[in-house]
């Protein structure tokens, strides 16, 4: 069995009850042990970034100390959270005078920064540790039917230099993993495209507009649903259709699912045990096609 | 700050202090090519955002345009032109030190100050409610561990990150 130490971030446990239950439920079943450790913080992403970039460089390797100190890996769900601590991670490793100065700020917490540990996301440890063929094994549901147009968000592919997820123009790795599970990856337009995410609370009507933009290109080539890596991508477009519906009249009615709750469905867990009921758009759809 | 001195010297000296800064280094790598515009998602639905136009504000020393208005706080953080940019100029990154020099200097949107002060009192942006943490083991959650906030502000205490906090509460 292999062990990570999780990183949870702020979003998934305050909003998203069925990300976390879904991937720890998926996780434990194809091997992988997570380990919840004391006193993580936000990883500080984009938002807190834009306040501090020396202060978020060094919260990202607080918590990645934390890990150290356990002689763990971490594995994140939200890619916000893999973002902020690969990027740290990546750059204190390779950069000692900037490794210098965090520290300094770091001993004020007691800790100190050794760069002896791998920030994963789970979707590299899905592929990396299980391997798709294990994968495919563990499949008792295939989600045969199942059109599936997968939504990389930014974060897991970009910046690629740092974070080296995947190809960040043609990536593969997410739809290799919808299919392992034997539904179908829809293509569709304007894919690696931002969702808007992050300007919500600031510019609410460009946040709409982008994310409005993902529910007609992926209505258009007739996805079941769409998948999803983050938790903003998830509210952007989720709850983000309730707030589409207000602004321009118009009903998509797409199910937004994480990657980890397919995931959880097709190794057979049952989706009463998942909290499918915080989604606004109801999934009933996407059940009734692969029970 | 050393960049307050320069500024009083010189506009110019204004892509220096950029370049100075975490975040900023590679700004005038920028040779305008605009790749930058034509990758962004937001300058595709509106004129008020363009990375290019904030680019070149800043390396012509136009500081109080690119500080006190709107379009830094428009980047969707996608590191879409960042990927492309042929002269590897981080423009994400730029933006992040443009954003950091506008809210020492007292700019700050409501939505920021909003997630300092989570971080401060929480340890996290987003509160988790004593409702949902409770919720947890009837849903077959583990209990949700403590935060570290204690040695979070410490660390947000040794980078001045605490003083933007007090400066801002003043000011109100």
């Amino acid at each position: 069995m292999t062990s990570y130490a999780i990183f949870l971030g702020c979003t998934i446990p305050a909003r998203q009850p069925n990300y976390e239950l879904s991937a720890r439920k998926a996780l434990a079943k194809l091997g992988i042990e997570l380990i919840d450790l004391a006193n993580m913080t936000c990883c500080a992403p984009p938002p807190i970034q834009s306040i501090n970039l020396e202060a978020s460089l060094a919260i990202a390797a607080y918590n990645i100390c934390l890990a150290e100190e356990a002689d763990l890996n971490l594995i994140t769900l939200c890619t916000g959270c893999f973002e902020s601590l690969s990027i740290a991670n990546t750059m204190l490793k390779a950069d000692k005078q900037l490794k210098a100065k965090i520290n300094r700020i770091l001993s004020q917490a007691g800790k100190e920064f050794l760069g002896s540990k791998e920030v994963k996301h789970y979707l590299q440890v899905v592929t990396d540790d299980v391997g798709l063929e294990r994968l495919k094994q563990n499949v008792s549901k295939p989600l045969t039917n199942l059109k599936v147009a997968a939504f990389y968000g930014c974060h897991a592919l970009r910046p690629s230099e740092l974070l080296k997820f995947d190809d960040p123009e043609r990536p593969q790795i997410f739809e290799s993993l919808i299919e392992t599970l034997g539904a179908k990856n829809v293509e569709y337009r304007n894919k690696l495209k931002c969702c808007g995410g992050l300007l919500r609370g600031y510019s609410d009507d460009l946040a709409l507009n982008m994310a409005r933009e993902k529910l007609v290109n992926t209505t258009k080539a007739g996805a079941d649903c769409i998948a999803t890596l983050c938790p903003f991508c998830f509210v952007a477009l989720d709850i983000g259709q309730m707030q589409v519906k207000l602004k321009f009249n118009e009903i998509y009615d797409m199910p937004v699912l994480h990657y980890s709750e397919l995931l959880a469905l097709a190794l057979g867990i049952d989706p009463e045990e998942l909290a499918l009921k915080t989604h606004k758009i109801k999934v009933d759809k996407v059940l009734n096609k692969i029970i | 700050m050393e960049y307050g001195k320069e500024e009083k010297t010189t506009n110019l000296a204004f892509s220096k202090v950029v370049t100075s800064r975490l975040g900023g280094e590679t700004i005038s790598l920028c040779y305008q090519c605009g790749t930058c515009a034509s990758s962004c998602p937001v300058a595709k639905i509106t004129e008020r955002f363009n990375p290019r136009e904030v680019i070149k504000l800043s390396l012509l020393g136009e500081k109080n345009e690119v500080i006190s208005g709107d379009a830094i706080w428009l980047c969707c953080s996608c590191y879409n032109c960042q990927e492309r940019c042929p002269q590897k100029v981080e423009i994400a990154d730029v933006i992040y030190a443009l954003r950091n020099i506008a809210l020492e200097e007292g700019y700050i949107p409501n939505i920021y100050s909003e997630f300092a002060s989570a971080l401060l009192n929480d340890g996290r942006i987003v509160k988790v409610s004593k409702f949902v943490e409770n919720k947890r083991s009837v849903l077959g959650l583990p209990p949700l561990q403590p935060t570290g906030v204690d040695a979070l502000r410490k660390i947000l205490s040794a980078t001045g990150f605490d003083k933007l906090q007090q400066k801002e509460e003043e000011s109100e």
